[in-house]
């Protein structure tokens, strides 16, 4: 098959595409796994939460409140849906993590999984498995570019864009603000730095809850270019935990570089041998994990 | 311990083994009730084109056969097996040894059909597959007693393929659902395309529901194929020719063909999307005043007009059951001589015959989408391009590789 | 434990298929003997295996194709499926012991999404649609384990279910007695204090290798018997999924007790049963008993009447 130039460059559009959603909700993860130790396994389920409420916004919203000819328009719900999943994130920081936090870390991996596991059987009772169109796609964005070796279209371009820019300012803010330092101080020290004033379960709370306002952030991404559909979720998230502990597991930065990379070596594969795409990063994982231990980027603990 | 737990169970498997118990007594009239069973996607990615709506059909059928036979009541029960195998196969196989089911219809999914119509040969069970495509329901996989009534991937694979390549696509590109029912369509299409002359330049295997076809509809642009084969179904159909569209594939020189596709998935894709699409079917509601009216009585409980599957159940219980009213029992061989023997001709089926191999033969459609301008309803989505007689459409007796067909 | 105890539990084994759908019955006794299996390495090694299913799974596919496509009979069939899983767990426990903790349960995670892969790819498995039509076959060349025997009415594959029984009874006795003997004893060690039990010169990844073996191979039995049961080898049974619910199980049932992790198998293949016509509900329930368990529960329900009796169950 003709490895052409414009073969190569379509498909590097493409792996970057997935790569920029792997990326976020991998943010999302090595955030909460790094200054939290938790292994948010709700994280899949969350994100598919932040498509839905983009697209019931659009369609339900405006006849819930009497107003048929209102729709959340996608923009808002860029906005609105981190909102609504980070106030639902908090609510389980506060009332479920928050108890687990003597015990070991594997209950809350076990309780994560089980809420993802109850937020997927709702929304699978009530939705079409197969997915539901999202048509709140606003029309600046619709259309293509012409970028030469292929048509890319705008809205892929936008989602590329944005999500660049969110992680990378994500990662600014952890690794070269004080709030950042705080943060990270707080997790490794927390009496300490409590000692200084600062109210650290407060801090620990909002950070799960920007964690998971990630995760909601990418699932208004999805929505117009996947269809929205309750499974969405728990069909990414073991491969966004594979990403994280290849980037390793700490480190903001591994996890976005990573996530981009691996974005492109799926979809390589799906040119040369598309069956394995789903697998190849499980194959890199166990490699990683054997001849890295700590991940790519990860620091030895 | 040891000795105690493996003697015990020994000597008990030993003891039953080597006392002769009798064998069980032959069934006559099963329990005084003739129970149906619609065992198909309830809630996944078929379960539009399927689902409930398979159940109703049923319904339909019992309450207008008068809801008795031979005066006996008829129970219409119904199941999910969300396209596994292994809960198909336990439902029918818990159906079968304790509920007592006679015959289960619906059986959408190969893999699910597949597994059922063997456990219903097992046990001497009727199954009248009216949701599945795989040919291997009339040929290895075939049992005394089961029927695949509907269509198949030979007939979808013949019909599609040759009025696509007569009307002058003749390079393919295949994406196709990388499992038996994928790798079949698009077997048995290239099949047909090669023998009029077209050529088949490449073809790509995606997993079954895949979110993302960007890759492989980029795979397809590059190959120059005229026509890009969608071999798979539901909702990867749907999101291959959604993305198609934003990659603005398929809009000039190069065309998409759905090698399976319902009337759901058009009412999925809206008219401008899909319009000018063709494709095979074994059943349009508005062919005719006969289907128009079932269509409505259907309409009026499901709120969705019927798919073939839906329609094919309906005709298929009517007709099983109007072999048990003829046959004077609900035997299993002696209905299954009746239905292979009787005309199956309803609004469902013109000059439908069941074969020695348990295909229902009948006309097939070849369908295409209307333009949003000539569509003067919600459901007036499609016209009928051409009729195909069933013995043209399927497989011919003399191709099979069915036990019961001697060579 | 009381004599007695197991005395009227292996009574209510004997009689069971006479009162309860004998393949319901079987399948309970399939997912127990999983169950227990896998607590082996959670509740008495403290390794938690997010991947057990390319063990039962893996396992169902080889006995599969070894009695459908080779002909074996049943007993060297599942004989073979439990090394194979004794073998693959072998390969994976090497791999995963190196890592600690979450690191440890990621990467049997991704090795058994392997086995997903070629559980899926590999010709004899069938892929999308499973192994299907595995023949029970004739019990060491003699007994047709189909054969179904008539008792009120109804028929009942007897055969099958004392062989099915009497294999449960054979894995359950060789994790009593691992866990009740100077091995277990080292793995509690393990499990409560890691680098204790290394200071006192025990080579703990050497136990933990062991331990991963027997319990990879026990679950492949289980695996093996039920590709027997329902003649069928499935992705499911490989899928994570599958490895998510012995978790649950066991957890529910009361990790690093005997009898807990069947108990909870029991509890939620009944509850899977009896609650399908709530369709979706049933994921929605099974999360929300993780959610409560992990919570207040965490000592599962035979856990709590343990420590009520004041006795280990």
């Amino acid at each position: 098959m003709g490895l052409s130039f414009q073969t190569v460059m379509s498909q590097v559009m493409l792996g970057l595409n997935n790569g920029v959603f792997y990326a976020i909700l991998s943010l999302g993860l090595a955030v909460i796994f790094g200054l939290l130790n938790i292994v948010n396994f709700v994280h899949g389920a969350l994100y598919m939460l932040g498509a839905y409420v983009a697209l019931l916004g659009f369609t339900m919203l405006g006849p819930l409140l009497g107003r048929p000819d209102f729709h959340l328009n996608y923009w808002a719900a860029l906005i609105v849906a981190p909102l609504v999943v980070g106030a639902l994130g908090v609510l389980i920081e506060k009332t479920m993590l928050r108890r687990l936090r003597k015990f070991d870390h594997l209950y809350g991996l076990l309780l994560t999984f089980g809420l993802a596991l109850i937020i997927q059987g709702v929304f699978t009772n009530y939705f079409n498995v197969s997915g539901d169109a999202y048509d709140g796609k606003p029309e600046v964005l619709s259309g293509v570019v012409d970028l030469g070796f292929m048509l890319f279209p705008k809205y892929r371009v936008w989602v590329i864009g944005i999500s660049l820019v969110v992680c990378f300012g994500t990662w600014f803010v952890i690794e070269r603000t004080k709030l950042g330092s705080y943060l990270r101080a707080g997790t490794e020290n927390p009496e300490l730095v409590k000692a200084f004033g600062i109210n650290v379960p407060l801090m620990i709370t909002l950070t799960y809850g920007f964690g998971v306002g990630l995760a909601a952030f990418a699932g208004v991404l999805a929505a117009p270019i996947y269809s929205v559909s309750p499974v969405m979720g728990s069909e990414m998230i073991i491969t966004v935990f594979a990403v994280v502990v290849i980037g390793g597991m700490g480190s903001i930065m591994g996890s976005i570089l990573t996530g981009l990379l691996l974005g492109m070596v799926e979809g390589f594969t799906k040119v040369v041998y598309a069956p394995a795409s789903g697998t190849v990063i499980f194959l890199i994982m166990v490699i990683v994990l054997l001849v890295k231990p700590a991940g790519l980027f990860g620091k030895e603990a | 311990m040891k000795s105690l737990y493996s003697s015990a169970a020994l000597s008990a498997s030993l003891l039953l083994t080597a006392a002769g118990f009798a064998a069980p007594p032959k069934d006559t009239i099963s329990d005084g009730v003739v129970k149906i069973g619609v065992l198909t996607d309830m809630s996944g990615v078929y379960s539009t084109l399927g689902g409930k709506g398979t159940q109703v059909g049923v319904e339909m059928a019992v309450k207008d056969f008068g809801g008795k036979v031979l005066g006996k009541p008829i129970v219409v029960i119904g199941a999910d097996h969300q396209n596994k195998a292994d809960i198909a196969s336990a439902k029918a196989r818990e159906w079968f040894d304790n509920e007592k089911v006679d015959m289960i219809t619906g059986l959408l999914n190969s893999g699910c059909a597949l597994a059922v119509q063997k456990l219903g040969g097992d046990k001497k069970r009727i199954t009248m597959n009216t949701g599945a495509a795989s040919t291997e329901l009339t040929n290895g996989a075939w049992t005394p007693y089961s029927i695949h009534y509907v269509y198949d991937t030979y007939a979808l694979g013949k019909v599609t393929g040759q009025a696509v390549v007569q009307t002058g696509g003749k390079s393919w590109f295949f994406i196709t659902a990388d499992y038996a029912f994928g790798q079949s369509l698009e077997g048995n299409t290239s099949l047909f395309v090669k023998k009029l002359g077209g050529k088949v330049v490449g073809s790509v295997r995606h997993p079954l529901s895949s979110a993302d076809f960007s890759s492989y509809l980029l795979q397809a642009q590059a190959s120059g194929a005229q026509i890009i084969g969608l071999a798979n179904a539901g909702g990867d159909t749907i999101n291959a020719i959604k993305q198609a569209r934003e990659f603005g594939i398929g809009q000039k020189g190069q065309k998409l063909v759905g090698l399976l596709i319902f009337d759901t998935d058009i009412k999925s894709l809206g008219l401008n999307v899909a319009q000018g699409m063709q494709f095979t079917s074994g059943f349009y509601w508005d062919r005719d005043n006969a289907t128009r009216a079932f269509a409505k009585r259907f309409f009026d409980i499901h709120k969705a007009m019927p798919t073939m599957d839906q329609a094919g159940a309906y005709s298929a219980t009517m007709n099983y059951l109007k072999a048990i009213k003829l046959a004077g029992t609900d035997d299993p061989d002696a209905v299954m001589a009746k239905l292979k023997s009787m005309d199956i001709s309803d609004f469902f089926a013109v000059n439908g015959k069941i074969r020695i191999d348990g295909r229902m033969v009948h006309d097939m459609y070849l369908m295409e989408v209307k333009k949003p301008s000539d569509s003067k309803g919600e459901w007036d989505l499609l016209k009928i391009v051409k009729t195909v007689s069933g013995d043209e459409a399927f497989m011919p007796l003399s191709e099979s590789t069915c036990p019961a067909v001697k060579k | 434990m009381n004599r007695y105890i197991w005395l009227a539990l292996l009574a209510l084994g004997l009689l069971a298929p006479f009162a309860v759908y004998p393949v319901f019955m079987m399948k309970l006794l399939c997912f127990a003997l999983f169950a227990a299996a896998f607590n082996l390495l959670l509740g008495y090694t403290g390794l938690l295996s997010f991947g057990h299913a390319a063990f039962f799974g893996g396992a169902a596919y080889v006995t599969g194709h070894l009695v459908k496509n080779l002909g074996l009979t049943p007993e060297l069939g599942i004989l073979g499926g439990t090394l194979f899983a004794g073998l693959l767990g072998y390969l994976v426990g090497s791999l995963a012991i190196r890592r600690q903790g979450i690191y440890f349960a990621m990467v049997t995670l991704a090795l058994a999404q392997i086995v997903y892969f070629l559980a899926l790819k590999l010709p004899f498995t069938g892929g999308e649609d499973g192994l299907q039509g595995i023949p029970r076959g004739l019990l060491f060349g003699l007994i047709d384990l189909n054969r179904h025997v008539t008792v009120g009415g109804t028929p009942l594959p007897l055969s099958l279910y004392y062989f099915t029984f009497a294999l449960f009874c054979l894995g359950f006795w060789v994790i009593y007695r691992a866990i009740h003997s100077p091995f277990g004893q080292v793995l509690k060690a393990i499990r409560e204090n890691e680098p204790r039990a290394r200071s006192l010169g025990y080579k703990v990844e050497r136990f933990k290798l062991i331990a991963f073996i027997l319990s990879s191979a026990l679950a492949g039995m289980a695996g093996a018997m039920k590709c027997l049961i329902f003649q069928l080898a499935s992705l499911t049974d490989v899928s994570w999924h599958t490895s998510g619910e012995v978790v649950l199980m066991t957890l529910l049932g009361g990790v690093g007790t005997v009898l807990g992790p069947s108990a909870g198998a029991f509890t939620v293949v009944t509850l899977q049963s009896q609650l399908t016509m709530v369709g979706p509900w049933i994921t929605v329930i099974i999360g929300g008993i993780f959610v409560v368990c992990v919570l207040v529960f965490r000592r599962g329900f035979v856990g709590e009447l343990g420590r009520l009796l004041r006795r280990s169950l």
